[in-house]
């Protein structure tokens, strides 16, 4: 028995585990319904063949998963070359959201570790302040962003105010405006497990490195960081894994230049220039993708641990 | 300043507050060098405090703090040539024993290997060599503790700071480690710094102790001193047990002060300066100094009656009423050499006392 706790004799277990399968049956449902379910329609569809005006025909077709990854030419009768637009699409997600990861894990380490360091009083009116903004639409906040980063917006009035610069920057359209909107949409993900991480930490161990000479940088580096590592992960992980599927940031602070995954397959599915099937594979794709990066992450971390 | 290299630390005029509230209140005192120093006191009593100042940890508020001759209280924790053994150990989970003892020597500059070779040296120097690979939190509380004291004690740091670090063990554990210590200090020839609440390990380990409370210190000197000829009220009765009682002084002479406690018992004390005629004022007697008898065997024996005998098992205490008068505690050895004549309760008795037992202390 799988978990249970141990019970005493045949009749009285069979009946907890009956208790148990019925109790369980929530989970199982909500599971099932809301995650299983979805997740083997759009496996399903990733094999159908495309219907003009969207929609699929029930027809089994690998065209969808072909279309990403092979050139067949404009009419489809050339000999297959490697479609590299997709996997550039993919490349360029890849490296977005991971600056964007940077960055929040910059801005946000230094947060959490202020907040923690708070007396216990004041921790949860920091916390508070940092979720704040979230209590605004991601939409009007994103384009809030597109206002403030704009040409004529009050980051470049300032800076040219300042004498910093002579010229806008012209910011808005380019990779990093995108980078700047995933930072600020998803840094409360960074700063509350790196937050949760620090506020365990046992501080004395900071004065024990100290003690034995280590300057702060050290204690930081080799003491501080090592023992808030899981704390670090799972918030790059939050922040990395909707990055690398979002479309808001990218669609209205970047340019064609800067078209992400998530754009790409939210195209698929909007009116009727879509192809469901292609937009399916590509969403098993970037799954594949992103459980293969976890898997990673996952053995580095629990070799480390050994 | 003072240059003497015979003085680890010297602390002049030390102060510490918190805002309006005074942790410590002008502590001076010299800590001889290759010294077993203890600072004793109840909780609250500053001890902590003043060793953090001398690690470095919190700041001096006023006076300062000198490492043989150079003054060190305005310099960070890391530039400080001090190590400590922090009272929860305060291990680093995510390292090796070996490489916890090694951290100080990397961060002093030492390469990789140096730091190991050494760090292997003073696991073996603590019995710790089987577990260098272990994680910390693979070892017993017992074992833990060693492995703080090896990482104190490689970087060879010119004073070792002890923040209780026995109060975590059991009985049987503190005990051997007290004599563990003890060796370890007279093998290293380093200056040791211990913090402790518990009187009984002050007394058996140290040279010298420092006894603090509430921020001031209460009196400085070897154990015996400390023990014997403890300065005031709050010393002898923080130290060991004591019989403390109020008597009046009826007169002094040749060193010698004539008392009676109350209901009339008459006894005679060393005379102590600043204490005259008339003067109401505080006596210690250790139990173990009194002896009880059938009859009076001297002129200030004091009659009583036994209202309690205790068995401790090495020693046998009787709580005896003086007639009229306060309660007393006797402390005899339980071996066929002692004096532990066993008095049923209700029995009359004399107490009767050593030469030199009854102390007058100061408030």
């Amino acid at each position: 028995m799988a978990g249970g706790g141990a019970t005493g004799g045949t009749v009285q277990s069979e009946t907890y585990r009956e208790a148990r399968t019925l109790l369980l049956l929530p989970a199982w449902v909500t599971l099932g319904l809301l995650t299983l379910a979805p997740l083997m329609i759009m496996l399903v569809y990733s094999f159908l063949t495309k219907e003009f005006r969207g929609g699929v025909i029930w027809e089994f077709s690998l065209d969808a998963y072909d279309q990403f990854f092979f050139d067949r030419g404009l009419f489809g009768d050339e000999p297959p070359k490697i479609e590299w637009t997709y996997i550039g699409i993919f490349w360029r997600s890849i490296w977005q959201a991971g600056a964007a990861t940077i960055l929040s894990l910059l801005i946000g380490f230094p947060t959490a570790y202020f907040i923690a360091t708070r007396p216990e009083g004041q921790r949860a009116f920091w916390v508070f302040l940092v979720t704040i903004p979230y209590w605004v639409n991601l939409l009007i906040r994103t384009v809030s962003m597109k206002f403030l980063l704009r040409d004529e917006g009050p980051l470049n009035d300032g800076l040219i105010g300042l004498g910093i610069i002579s010229e806008p920057l012209g910011i808005v359209n380019t990779n990093l405006a995108v980078q700047l909107g995933l930072f600020y949409s998803y840094l409360p993900f960074m700063v509350l497990p790196i937050y949760a991480a620090v506020e365990r930490y046992n501080f004395a161990l900071s004065e024990a490195a100290s003690d034995l000479y280590a300057p702060r940088w050290a204690v930081l580096r080799r003491i501080v960081i090592p023992s808030v590592k899981p704390g670090i992960i799972a918030g790059c992980i939050l922040v990395f894994v909707p990055s690398l599927g979002s479309f808001l940031a990218p669609d209205l602070l970047g340019g064609a230049r800067t078209f992400m995954i998530g754009s790409l397959i939210e195209e698929q599915f909007k009116g009727n220039a879509g192809n469901w099937p292609f937009g399916a594979a590509a969403s098993m794709i970037l799954l594949t993708m992103v459980l293969f990066l976890l898997m990673v992450f996952a053995r580095q971390s629990r070799k480390e641990a050994a | 300043m003072p240059q003497d290299r015979d003085i680890a630390i010297d602390v002049q005029g030390a102060v510490k507050r918190y805002g309006t509230f005074t942790a410590l209140k002008t502590i001076s005192l010299s800590i001889r060098d290759n010294e077993f120093f203890t600072l004793l006191g109840p909780s609250g009593c500053g001890k902590t405090t003043l060793l953090r100042m001398i690690a470095g940890f919190e700041d001096v508020t006023e006076g300062a703090i000198y490492l043989y001759g150079d003054e060190i209280d305005t310099l960070p924790p890391h530039k400080r040539p001090v190590n400590t053994v922090f009272q929860n150990y305060a291990l680093f989970p995510h390292m090796t024993v070996l490489d916890n003892v090694g951290f100080g020597l990397e961060m002093l500059g030492k390469s990789k290997a140096e730091a190991r070779a050494r760090a292997g040296e003073v696991l073996e120097m603590v019995q710790l060599s089987q577990f260098a690979a272990r994680k910390p939190s693979q070892l017993s509380g017992g074992q833990q503790q060693r492995v703080a004291l090896a990482r104190a004690l490689a970087p060879r740091p010119k004073v070792l700071l002890l923040d209780e670090p026995l109060s975590a063990l059991d009985l049987k554990l503190r005990k051997a480690m007290q004599v563990e210590l003890k060796h370890l200090q007279r093998e290293t020839g380093i200056t040791f710094i211990f913090v402790t609440h518990d009187q009984e390990e002050a007394l058996t380990m140290s040279d010298r102790i420092a006894v603090m409370s509430a921020g001031e210190l209460q009196q400085l000197g070897e154990a015996r001193e400390i023990y014997e000829h403890p300065r005031n009220v709050f010393v002898a009765d923080f130290i060991g047990d004591t019989n403390l009682m109020e008597v009046t002084v009826d007169a002094v002479s040749n060193g010698r002060a004539q008392c009676h406690l109350g209901g009339g018992h008459r006894l005679t004390c060393d005379a102590v300066d600043g204490i005259g005629p008339g003067a109401k004022v505080h006596m210690s007697l250790r139990p173990e100094r009194l002896f009880l008898s059938a009859d009076p065997v001297a002129d200030e024996s004091l009659k009583g009656r036994v209202r309690e005998m205790i068995y401790i098992g090495t020693d046998i205490a009787t709580i005896v009423d003086l007639d009229g008068g306060p309660q007393f505690t006797v402390r005899s050895s339980n071996s066929s050499r002692g004096n532990a004549r066993i008095f049923e309760p209700g029995t009359e008795v004399a107490v009767n006392m050593e030469q030199g037992a009854a102390r007058l202390l100061i408030d």
